[in-house]
């Protein structure tokens, strides 16, 4: 069943998206006006290091924000408003139309049920489907994630199941009524390397063969190089630069971004080079420069990026932007281009 | 081999068993020669009802002018045979009497027990998903006080209120006697009896499960199983019920086991007030009458029946929680 | 996001322990419960100089009858009132003493089965389970009918059937911090094990050893009134549980013989578990941390 729609608009569209918390009377931001949008059928990675608000972002999109949180601003799900949704309405939308699957999957699963029932459960939650039609559906999923031998897996209970074949359960669950949406929360970084690679490449396989929208959560670059589509990169809550992925990798332009593409160890640099680092610390919540987040760790910053954050602006083509008042100041990148989808 | 979860903990418990015994003989033997004056003496109770031969007799029996290693060997090997020895206050075989009292015991709490588990966990799953809100407040704040109170002062108010002022319930006793009613009449009669007595002694475990309960539930709400069934759209009753309750009930469970050697104690009281023909009555009426074997032999039982019942919750666990089941 | 690297187990100071025990209405309500019972049995020989066993007044008067006895009088003509903290001494007495008895034991055992681990540990645990075993207050019973009631026996019993739950608390405690870093750091630098249970592990199982104490104070107190109620108490000395028991036999016609006492017994057994629960948040290293 495809999730493509018919007028070629964004199945997601997120707009000025802000979460805050309230802890202990004071209000604090942690996500400052993002915004995004998804296609159908593509995977939109979101970068950046821990407490950059990427998590939190996902869970926006589920309605899953903790008690003290507040979001304000506009989602956009298949054209309808979905921010404000409480309670049932809201329920209705999950599994179906958009599902989610998250980091840990040792303990995402209930451990008194079997992995068959809680399979079963998230179908018949949405559908009425018989017992035994819902069953005759879970195998098949089980099938399409790839476990070995469904029928007697239906049956195990999780504390049998490997991380890697629990996080296989997890994406049967989510895409067990077809939505249009799914949202990976750093789904391989639990994992061992081997089946990092295994478990994206399903989800890369299981988005060409539905046509879903996939929004890819991670810190870690080489995965968005090897599955993204299209790139948002976050820093300390904000988007930072956005754009496509080769794009990105071959002139990344956000100072940010340069660092990040620059980091990373390349197969074949000579051993004895220094891995490149970048100084200093993510300021904490309460704690926000003025002006530009990245500031005080950005080797070209300078008067006026201390005063204001830089806007999200539009750069080359439509669908990039950096959000960085220097960019164009900056020297081209000295590194080779990474390549892509080896 | 793969032993089943039930068959390795049988075998554990029954181990357990053993040397529960072995421990509570030496446990046993230590406190008879510590009390006071000769442990013949003490055996046969305050004079009186026991003649010098007697006394003598029991003296050769026990081999008290023996060394002690022989006596306590002697005393084990009496245990191990279930020869609990004889009550000379009542005038009959101590295992006989306990046999006599074990079951109004056994019906007390269980009807104690399976009150206090089911109105418990229902208070403790309101009070769980109410968290926070007044409710949840008025809940803890009742199960708190239950859980202060003593249980020999609670049954006497009962009584008071619904005995005396009331006159809706009977004031003690566990049938009425003399009137000869068979079959069901006779069921209705000792379930009558049975009220009071039973929901005094549940009060305090009904007060540790609603806290307990509530306090695993709010622990698996915060698990992350949970949050997957909310992301998959799960409606919030069923994840009450088939997520978060079915995993809060494994450490209720576990503490039920815990539980049982205080509730037997709670029995002592409530027998006591309630003149209920059991075994903590029949220990309080062999701790007036000085009769220590008697008192002795039932405390070994009742350790048994502790071990036992712990047995049979080790096998609910295991059918409960499906991790336990080993190779 | 990087932080520093903590090598001890952060202990919350004292001056922050009291203000976050304050900031909880129960814990409160727990310690003014507490003082006012405390503050009874130690003014009880001011207030009601002499025996209060003596009977000095005419014989079950209602409470409010007579002005000097607030309380009413019981089946003998003593004071209710007199009786009721003089009791609040005794219990009180009996409890902390008691729960000290169980503490040495309990602490000792627990923390030498954790630290030792081994055959040692096998052997205390048995021995713990074996106590575990036996319902305790049948065991309390037993102790204290062979040696005779009276307030040392009775506080023995006590303490020698209280200590089990605390012993498994107190070794999964040290388990736990024996395999952390700090006591791996210390035995490497060759410290001995005395310095290391005293310095390093004791101090941090003081936190739950503090709020279980609270608690086996308030079950100290129920299993002495329990005693008392059976008859069992010393005979020389008023309680709570013994007077229950005296009013058992007037209670169709004097109600008030046996409720007054046992709500002192409430009030006593209410504040200790409000202070318990009040401790325990307090000293949740979890919250203090953040």
């Amino acid at each position: 069943m495809s999730a493509e729609t018919r007028t070629g608009a964004p199945v997601l569209e997120v707009d000025d998206l802000r979460i805050s918390f309230r802890e202990r009377a004071a209000e604090r931001a942690a996500v400052h006006g993002l915004g995004f949008s998804v296609e159908a059928g593509e995977t939109l990675a979101i970068v950046g290091e821990s407490g950059c608000g990427k998590s939190l972002t996902a869970f926006a999109l589920l309605g899953l924000l903790p008690g003290n949180a507040r979001a304000s601003g506009r989602v956009r799900l298949e054209g309808r408003d979905i921010l404000g949704l409480e309670g049932e309405a809201m329920r209705r939308l999950r599994g179906t139309r958009i599902a989610m699957i998250f980091q840990e999957p040792m303990t995402a699963l209930n451990p008194v049920l079997t992995i068959g029932a809680q399979i079963v459960e998230a179908i018949r939650e949405h559908e009425a489907v018989s017992a035994a039609d819902a069953r005759t559906r879970t195998l098949s999923l089980l099938a399409r994630v790839r476990i070995p031998d469904p029928e007697r897996r239906f049956g195990e209970y999780p504390h049998r199941l490997s991380g890697g074949m629990r996080q296989r359960v997890v994406i049967a669950m989510a895409l067990a009524c077809a939505p249009a949406v799914l949202v990976a929360d750093e789904p391989t970084t639990a994992l061992d390397v081997t089946v990092q690679a295994e478990i994206l490449d399903l989800i890369d396989d299981l988005r060409r063969e539905t046509g879903m929208a996939v929004v890819l959560i991670t810190h870690d670059l080489g995965l968005v190089a090897e599955h993204a589509d299209r790139v948002l990169v976050m820093y300390a809550g904000r988007a930072v630069e956005a754009g496509s992925a080769a794009a990105l990798f071959a002139a990344p332009r956000h100072p940010y971004t340069r660092a990040l593409v620059a980091a990373r160890p390349r197969p074949g640099s000579a051993l004895r080079q220094r891995l490149v680092e970048i100084p200093g610390q993510v300021p904490p919540l309460g704690a926000m420069p003025p002006g530009c987040a990245f500031a005080p760790r950005c080797p070209a910053a300078e008067a006026p990026c201390r005063e204001t954050p830089p806007p999200l602006q539009s750069v080359g083509t439509a669908a990039e932007r950096v959000a960085c008042l220097r960019w164009k100041d900056l020297r081209a990148p000295d590194q080779s281009p990474v390549r892509l989808g080896a | 081999m793969r032993m089943p979860a039930g068959g390795s903990a049988a075998i554990r418990r029954l181990a357990q068993m053993v040397s529960v015994v072995v421990g509570i003989a030496v446990v046993n033997f230590f406190l008879l020669h510590l009390a006071p004056g000769d442990a013949a003496q003490v055996l046969a109770g305050e004079a009186g009802s026991a003649t010098p031969e007697y006394i003598a007799a029991l003296r050769a029996q026990f081999g008290l002018d023996q060394p002690l290693g022989v006596q306590f060997a002697k005393y084990l090997a009496k245990v191990l045979t279930l020869d609990l020895g004889f009550s000379v206050r009542q005038g009959l075989p101590v295992a006989q009497l306990i046999l006599d009292r074990l079951g109004p015991t056994l019906l007390l709490m269980g009807a104690s027990l399976g009150f206090a588990v089911l109105a418990g966990g229902a208070l403790g799953f309101v009070a769980a998903r109410h968290a926070g809100r007044p409710l949840d407040t008025a809940i803890s704040a009742l199960a708190l006080l239950f859980y202060a109170t003593p249980v020999f002062w609670i049954g006497v108010m009962l009584i008071v209120v619904f005995s005396v002022w009331l006159d809706w319930l009977p004031v003690g006793g566990m049938a009425e006697i003399g009137t000869g009613r068979t079959g069901l009449a006779h069921l209705g009669d000792v379930l009558r009896h049975l009220v009071l007595p039973a929901l005094t002694l549940a009060l305090y475990y009904l007060a540790i499960y609603t806290r307990l309960t509530r306090a695993a539930m709010l622990e698996a709400y915060g698990q992350d199983y949970v949050r997957t069934a909310v992301a998959k759209g799960v409606r919030p009753r069923r994840i009450a019920y088939r997520h978060v309750l079915r995993n809060a009930l494994l450490p209720v469970v576990t503490q039920l086991g815990l539980q049982l050697g205080a509730i037997l104690g709670g029995a002592v009281l409530v027998e006591t007030v309630f003149a209920w023909p059991g075994l903590g009555r029949l220990a309080f009426e062999a701790l007036f009458q000085r009769d220590l074997n008697l008192l002795l032999g039932i405390l070994l039982c009742s350790s048994v029946v502790v071990v036992l019942a712990n047995l049979a919750v080790d096998l609910l666990y295991a059918v409960l929680d499906p991790r336990t089941a080993r190779a | 996001m990087t932080g520093t690297l903590t090598i001890s187990a952060a202990r919350p100071r004292p001056a922050g322990l009291v203000a976050r025990l304050i900031r909880r209405p129960s814990a409160v309500v727990g310690l003014a419960l507490l003082g006012l019972v405390a503050g009874a049995g130690l003014a009880a020989p001011v207030l009601y100089p002499g025996d209060p066993l003596d009977m000095i007044g005419a014989p079950l008067q209602w409470p409010g009858m007579d002005p000097a006895f607030p309380l009413g009088t019981d089946m003998l003509g003593r004071d209710i009132a007199a009786g009721i903290t003089h009791g609040a001494r005794i219990s009180l007495m009996i409890g902390a003493v008691a729960t000290l008895v169980a503490l040495v034991i309990g602490v000792g055992i627990g923390a030498g089965a954790g630290y030792y681990g081994g055959r040692v540990e096998a052997a205390l645990m048995r021995l713990t389970e074996l106590f575990q075993t036996i319902p305790p207050f049948l065991f309390t019973l037993a102790i204290v009918a062979v040696l005779q009631p009276s307030i040392p026996t009775i506080v023995l019993a006590i303490g020698l059937t209280g200590w089990p739950g605390l012993a498994r608390l107190v070794r999964a405690e040290v388990l736990r911090l024996r395999d952390g870093e700090l006591v791996q750091a210390s035995i490497v630098i060759g410290a001995s094990d005395a310095r290391i249970i005293g310095l390093h592990i004791l101090p941090n199982v003081l936190a739950p050893v503090v709020v279980s104490a609270s608690i086996l104070v308030a079950n100290a107190i129920l299993t002495e009134s329990s005693l008392a109620f059976l008859g069992l108490g010393d005979p020389n000395v008023v309680s709570w549980g013994g007077m229950v028991g005296a009013g058992r036999e007037v209670i169709r016609t004097d109600w008030f013989v046996a409720a007054a006492p046992g709500l002192a017994i409430v009030a006593a057994v209410l504040a200790l578990n409000l202070l318990g629960d009040g401790l325990n948040d307090a000293l949740d290293l979890k919250r203090a941390l953040r």
